[in-house]
């Protein structure tokens, strides 16, 4: 199937438009943080020494790395429905696309206030970009980026995640060989 | 005068002023076990089983066994750059490649180079790192990162709020 230029035109009012709004469930929390820190043996003492937390960051702080942990749902809660797919966005584009294969190219997260215990944060995935038809070696189709911004319980922004994701159909395989 | 701690001051461990576009970040080398990647995996609440059921990493993914996730990778790319700087270095961004995957068995190598040195309109400082995650001679993972450090024992990059810190 091939995009047509309305459902790309489509595509790309959505660009610039928030979406997916969600709420963390769980209030930031130091376990987690500990957890996170023995996993990789990070000995910062931001994260162990209040002290130094107080006097360097004024007050706690979470790593900034683990700004997605606090999106990622535990394995199972009491009656809980099923949560968006993080990037929801991809999977909605390779599908109104009809591109059936996808790739990430990379990503980049940007930090900005610090995140803290106790804070209640919300994201919201937001288009940014959707290229014209390229081709490449794995076929040919679209780049686009999203961008996933999380904000803390003041609406300060936190931190933005940028994807840059490739859907693409595959180049059509060689014709069989004749049989011999 | 009180003897509460809360005043306690506590000295950077780098400044801008004693790095060098060029300067190389001591080597971190890591033994990755199935707990490594079990633990991190569970402590970025990654429940996929590519990252902690061998036989699915296997049969599923075509992996020759468990591998560690992105999120996890993420933490080992900060401990590493907040080892080097010392608590008042502040990440302002890291743009991450995936190439290849880390299994039990492999010795990571997380290597680093200093690629840019600059202040900013606000007066921040700003070094470029460019780190490596390697087995043997494989590039598994690269992170171009870019954190915020002391100019002067008494400037702190986590004092400035949204108005001065332009990560």
């Amino acid at each position: 199937m091939t995009s047509t230029t309305d459902t790309v035109a489509e595509v790309r009012a959505l660009v610039g438009v928030a979406q997916y709004e969600e709420s963390g469930d769980f209030p930031v929390e130091r376990g987690y943080i500990w957890t996170t820190c023995a996993s990789v043996e990070n000995g910062n003492p931001l994260f162990w020494d209040d002290d130094v937390a107080r006097a360097v960051t004024g007050g706690l702080i979470a790593p900034p790395t683990m700004l997605s942990v606090w999106f990622r749902p535990h394995h199972w809660a009491p009656g809980r429905t099923a949560p968006h797919l993080p990037l929801q966005i991809h999977f909605d584009l390779k599908e109104r696309l009809g591109l059936p294969e996808a790739v990430m190219s990379d990503n980049t997260i940007v930090f900005h206030e610090p995140v803290r215990p106790g804070d209640v944060l919300a994201t919201r995935q937001i288009l940014r970009s959707v290229s014209d038809e390229k081709t490449t070696k794995l076929g040919t189709g679209r780049f686009w980026v999203i961008d996933v911004e999380y904000t803390n319980q003041d609406g300060a922004v936190v931190g933005v995640e940028s994807y840059t994701g490739f859907g693409y159909r595959r180049p059509a395989a060689d014709p069989p060989a004749p049989a011999s | 005068m009180s003897a509460d701690a809360v005043s306690r001051e506590v000295s950077p461990v780098l400044l801008l002023g004693e790095v060098a576009v060029g300067d190389r970040l001591p080597e971190l080398a890591y033994e990755v076990t199935a707990t490594t990647v079990v633990l991190g995996a569970l402590a970025s609440r990654d429940w996929r089983p590519m990252h902690h059921d061998k036989d699915f990493a296997v049969d599923r993914n075509g992996t020759r066994d468990i591998f560690l996730n992105t999120p996890n990778q993420a933490a080992w790319f900060e401990r590493y750059l907040t080892d080097w700087t010392g608590p008042h270095g502040r990440l302002g961004r890291m743009t991450f490649r995936m190439l290849g995957s880390v299994f039990p068995g492999d010795t990571m190598v997380l290597s680093g180079v200093v690629d840019e040195v600059t202040v900013d309109d606000q007066g921040c400082g700003w070094v470029g790192v460019d780190v490596t995650l390697s087995v043997g001679d494989d590039v598994k993972t690269t992170c171009d990162a870019r954190v915020a450090v002391p100019v002067d024992p008494t400037d702190n990059p986590w004092r400035r709020t949204s108005a001065r810190w332009h990560p």
